[in-house]
Parts: C-alpha cells; sequence; structure tokens
C-alpha cells in the first residue's frame, strides 16, 4: 500500500525541531539512549517501534509531559526541552482522546483558544472551520460520551489543530479503531495533513501504517534509532537486519565474502563489502523465476522448491538453495518441480548491519 | 434462578427489621407531630397542626433553626476548604498515598465524644489555648468566647467532619483520568487554568457529595453544641431533645423533627440530582 505521489522529505534550510542526543531514564530502566532526530517544516513523520521501544516517551518528550535526562530539543533553534507542555507550539492527539467530558464537542475544540484568550469572535468562527475540516460541523452541541470512536477521534484531531501548532504530535491515535475505520483514517489524516501543511509526528507500532503515511520513518529499537529514512528507502536499503526483518519480511542472507565476492548457498555475488561475514538482505518479492534472455546486473541462482503457499495474489515458495532457506514471492504459480534457476537484481542484495 | 419461598426467606429478616425499627418509629413520630399534651403529663391524640404553626408562630424556633443552618454552613465550608486542598494534595502530589490516606481516616475511629471532650480541653478557660495565650503575654486572665460559643461548636464540627469531605473529593481526584489534565497543558492551559477548567468540574460530585455529608451531619448535631456550645451555641436537636426530656412535649418535638425530616431529603434530593448531572462516567 503505497501512494502514487514520491515522497520526499521537504527541504528546508533549518529544521523545525531538532532533537539532540537525548536520553531519558526511568529507574534502572533506560528508555531512550542518544537519540537524534530532525523534524522538518511540514514534514510527515512516523515514530515506529515495537511496544517497549521508547516511541511513546520520545513523544512525551517532545511535549513536554517528561524532561530529557540529558540532551536538547530545539523547536526552529529554540530550546523548549525544559518549557512547560502548555508554553510550546506544540499539540497532541492523545492514543484515548482526552476528550473534556464535561465540555461539548465545540467547547472541547474551542478549549486552547479560550486559554489563551483569542477574541469570541475568532473562537466561534475558527472552531466552525475546525469541525468542517474534520466532518463533524453536525455534533457540535453534542457531548463527547454520545460520539463513537471514530468521531471522538475527529473531534481530537480538530481541538489540536484550531491552535495551528508547528507541529501535531499522534499518539497512535488510529490504534483503537476497526481495520476499515482506520485505513479510511490513515488517508483521511494524510490528506488532512497535506492540506494544512503542519509537521505531524505519528507514533504508531505498525508497519504498514507508518509505510502508508509517512515522508519519513524513524525505526525506534530498546531506545535507539535503528534507521531514519523515506519509506521506500527503509523498504529497499534498510541499515540494519532488524530493520529489514521489521519492515516488510526479507531474507537474511549470513555470507563469507573474499575478495569481493560473497557467497552463501548457491547465490554468489558480487559485493563492495571487505573481506569476512557480513548480513545481506533480499526481499521475498525481489526473487523470479529466470528470464530467458541474459540480463546485466542479474545474479541467478539454482535452489528446489520444498513448499508453495497460496497468498492470492501471490505464491510464497520456499526455496531450497544449498543448504540455505529462502523465502521467494513470485506472482505464478507453475515454478517446475525439482531444481530450477532463480534471479534477482543485484541492486536487491542489500548489505545491512547486524543488529545489537 | 431461586424459588419464590427462597426469595422471601431472604428478604424476610431485613424487611422486618427495616419495618419495625425504622418504619414504624417514623410513623409514631409523624403521628405524634399532630397531637399535643394535656396538663404537661399526657400526650391526648386530638389530630390538629397546632405543633406545626407554632413553629411557625414563636419565633424562637425558627431562630435556632437559621442558627443551626448557619454552622452547619460553616462547617461545611471550612470543611470543603480544608478537605479538598488535602485531597488534592494526596491525589495528585503525595509520594505515599497510602500513609496520608490513611492519617485522615483514623481519627474516624477515634469516639466522637472523645475529640470533642479532646476540644473542650483544648479551648476551656484552663485549657491549651489559654495557658499558650497567657504564657505568650497575649492575655493576662483566660479568655471566656473560645469554649461555650457558636465558635467552639463550628470548630469542633469542622475537625470531625473534614475526613467526610475528603474522602468524596479524593475519590473524585483519583478517578479523572491524568491525560485529561496533559491534554489541558497541551492545548496551552498552566496548571491554575487547568484546575479551574478541568480539575473543579470533575470533581463536583465529589464536592457535592462532601458538602453533603458535612451539612446534613452537622445540622443534626446535638452533642458538640451540648458540650462546647453554652446558651449561645444551641442547636436545633438539642431543642429536640428537651422537647422529648426535660420539657415533656414529644408532639411539639416531633414536629420538629419531621419539619427537619423534610429539609434534608429535600437537600439529599436535591444534591443527587446535581451530582448526576455532572458525573460523566
Amino acid at each position: 500500500m503505497t501512494t502514487t505521489a514520491v515522497p520526499q522529505a521537504p527541504a528546508a534550510t533549518q529544521p523545525l525541531l531538532s532533537v539532540n542526543r537525548v536520553a531519558k531514564t526511568f529507574g534502572k530502566n533506560i528508555v531512550l539512549s542518544d537519540v537524534s532526530l530532525d523534524i522538518a517544516q511540514g514534514e510527515f513523520l512516523s515514530i515506529l517501534g515495537e511496544s517497549g521501544s521508547g516511541k511513546t516517551t520520545l513523544l512525551r518528550l517532545i511535549a513536554g509531559f517528561e524532561r530529557p535526562d540529558s540532551g536538547t530539543i530545539q523547536m526552529a533553534g529554540e530550546r523548549i526541552d525544559s518549557l512547560p507542555p502548555y508554553k510550546r507550539r506544540v499539540n497532541t492527539v492523545f492514543q484515548s482522546y482526552a476528550l473534556f467530558p464535561h465540555l461539548t464537542v465545540a467547547d472541547n475544540v474551542a478549549y486552547g483558544l479560550k486559554v489563551s484568550k483569542a477574541p469570541r469572535g475568532e473562537i466561534d468562527s475558527r472552531v466552525r472551520e475546525a469541525l468542517a475540516m474534520v466532518k463533524m460541523e453536525g455534533f457540535a452541541a453534542s457531548k463527547p460520551s454520545k460520539l463513537s470512536g471514530g468521531q471522538q477521534q475527529r473531534v481530537a484531531l480538530a481541538r489540536a489543530l484550531v491552535n495551528r501548532p508547528k507541529l501535531l504530535l499522534l499518539d497512535e491515535p488510529l490504534s483503537a479503531l476497526d481495520a476499515n475505520l482506520r485505513r479510511e483514517m490513515q488517508f483521511e489524516l494524510k490528506s488532512l495533513q497535506r492540506e494544512v501543511g503542519i509537521a505531524f509526528v505519528f507514533v504508531t507500532h505498525d508497519q504498514e501504517e507508518a509505510m502508508t503515511m509517512s515522508d519519513r520513518v524513524a525505526l525506534l529499537r530498546f531506545g535507539e534509532l535503528e534507521q531514519v529514512a523515506t519509506p521506500r528507502e527503509i523498504y529497499s536499503k534498510p541499515a540494519t537486519a532488524y530493520v529489514a526483518q521489521f519492515i516488510g519480511h526479507s531474507n537474511l542472507l549470513r555470507c563469507n565474502v573474499s575478495r569481493g565476492i560473497a557467497r552463501c548457498g548457491n547465490v554468489i555475488c558480487t559485493t563492495s563489502e571487505a573481506d569476512g561475514p557480513a548480513v545481506f538482505s533480499l526481499r521475498p518479492e525481489a526473487i523470479r523465476l529466470a528470464s530467458a534472455a541474459g540480463a546485466t546486473d542479474v545474479v541467478r541462482f539454482k535452489a528446489t522448491v520444498l513448499r508453495q503457499v497460496f497468498q492470492g495474489a501471490t505464491e510464497l515458495f520456499e526455496l531450497d538453495c544449498g543448504g540455505m532457506t529462502l523465502n521467494a514471492k513470485i506472482y505464478s504459480a507453475r515454478v517446475p518441480a525439482g531444481e530450477s534457476e532463480f534471479e534477482f537484481a543485484l541492486s536487491d542484495f542489500v548489505p545491512v548491519k547486524e543488529s545489537r | 434462578m431461586f424459588s419464590r419461598a427462597y426469595k422471601a426467606a431472604v428478604a424476610l429478616p431485613p424487611i422486618v427489621w427495616v419495618g419495625a425499627f425504622l418504619l414504624t418509629p417514623y410513623l409514631l413520630l409523624f403521628c405524634n407531630s399532630f397531637w399535643s399534651v394535656r396538663d404537661g403529663q399526657t400526650i391526648v391524640h386530638d389530630w390538629g397542626m397546632q405543633n406545626y404553626s407554632k413553629l411557625v408562630h414563636v419565633p424562637v424556633y425558627a431562630e435556632v433553626l437559621l442558627r443551626s443552618m448557619k454552622i452547619a454552613g460553616g462547617v461545611t465550608l471550612l470543611a470543603l476548604l480544608l478537605g479538598y486542598p488535602l485531597a488534592y494534595y494526596v491525589a495528585f502530589y503525595a509520594k505515599r498515598k497510602e500513609l496520608l490516606y490513611q492519617l485522615v481516616i483514623i481519627p474516624l475511629w477515634v469516639s466522637y465524644l472523645v475529640r470533642a471532650y479532646a476540644w473542650k480541653t483544648i479551648l476551656g478557660s484552663d485549657g491549651v489555648m489559654n495557658t499558650l495565650l497567657q504564657y505568650l503575654h497575649i492575655t493576662h486572665e483566660p479568655v471566656g468566647f473560645l469554649l461555650y460559643s457558636p465558635f467552639a461548636v463550628v470548630l469542633t464540627l469542622t475537625h470531625i467532619y473534614t475526613p467526610f469531605t475528603f474522602l468524596p473529593i479524593y475519590a473524585a481526584l483519583e478517578h479523572i483520568p491524568k491525560n485529561l489534565i496533559e491534554a489541558s497543558q497541551d492545548l496551552g492551559a498552566s496548571r491554575i487554568k487547568t484546575f479551574w477548567r478541568v480539575i473543579v468540574p470533575l470533581s463536583i460530585p465529589g464536592i457535592l457529595a462532601g458538602a453533603t455529608f458535612a451539612f446534613v451531619l452537622s445540622l443534626g448535631d446535638f452533642l458538640a453544641p451540648l458540650l462546647l456550645g453554652g446558651p449561645s451555641g444551641i442547636m436545633i436537636s438539642n431543642v429536640v431533645v428537651t422537647l422529648f426530656g426535660a420539657a415533656f412535649d414529644w408532639p411539639l418535638g416531633a414536629a420538629i423533627s419531621a419539619c427537619m425530616m423534610v429539609l434534608v431529603l429535600a437537600i439529599l434530593f436535591l444534591t443527587e440530582k446535581l451530582e448526576k448531572k455532572w458525573s460523566f462516567s
């Protein structure tokens, strides 16, 4: 699920937000260690990670609910890490929405404007505008308890965006929604972000969600960043073995390199890696049946099919190539039994760092 | 499912209990309030409104009732002013919540009478307060107004009923999701604005429950005014006690009791409604 437009990190002279070597521990538990991350103006950045990776803590540090033990957070060049949340031009959409139960939808949305003493007429028009933006104008007088999860989600979004923050933080905002609504909200959220042009930092544990929506993905593991890159890059050029396996699924080939040649089972190909052991990632969908014409920059290898699993659009083949098992996704059920020749493009054979 | 016989067997004892020891006395009380006393000795069953009309026409009863309500109102206000910050601190800032919570609860295990007497020792003419005042040369002889005054009654009742305001307010504060407080700050509200716009509205059910406890319980109190009130600190329950005792005017006492009951039920009904209106979970 990728959008057709080629995502790119917007070029800016100064990052909107820059997180510098930030560390945070709770008791003896090291939640974040030495995290550095820049967020550009108008960018959609996802912080992706498994539970316990520290992604929510990173978000809470940016919002101001936690203070870093060391390191700095700067917004447009100014340090904000010691400011309380109410002095930061950052707004948050909470995982459980956190709508005020005693206020109507309109009053919830107006909250930020009221506490900052905006003129009354302006409050009304901006609240109406914000509710229209999330298609909730018909619910202005309702109490949050009367709304469905998806509707509460939209109100929470309007309540944050009405303040025109420079940066919007979203803490797994879609995790409570069912699959269909979730997909719908993903697209809506993305188009809303393009429309308002505010930078979004979106925390999620769902790699597909991160890939679909983001300009860039920051993958966090055990409180350290594994890789920060565009979805295409993180998919095609994973930096570490962990990234390769976490984003989609990947074959990890543990090879021995000598004099520019990597060998692993029947797979033999050229590499620029130094001599010695090395790990390579090869996507299952990069492997295909060998074509008749001998193309350049293609690696061919012989393998036998161990197992074939129907997966709808594709077939998953488990291949044995010289004592090593490879998974291959192929758009054809017709693979001859016994030994066949397969191939993949040399550029799909990506060296990765062994994970910590 | 349980059989009808089983259900009846289970329900019968409490029904008999409530009927015999609650409803019947109330009914007798209510009947009494329409009767009258002849020759100061016998109660005659001549049904009429004479007792109620006496309550309206003799000003002393309204005066005492008004004073009782003033005292109860003062106690309620003070108990809220003490109980709310305490509950707020324990709910949001205290490191050792359980300990503090227990410290507030423990006085409830001490006999009411002991606590009232304690104040008598503190406020009396040879009491702690007066000794201190003289020691510090603020006064040269014991000050009389401390004890046997509405002040002493309010002080004692506030001490006794503050835990009753603390408990429901603490429960309400504990119940407020922390992310609402974070959301408020995130939207630009300082701690003080967050307190007034989020924490106070969401703790209104607790405030109402606490205020109801403090007001209703101190309105009907008769021990504190008896021990510490003196003539100027008499409350409505003391009048009832006298009417049922030395004065032997059960019918008039019953009429006052019936009025008080209506008043209290009205307060309970009203606060119940308000609490419902302000609870959102």
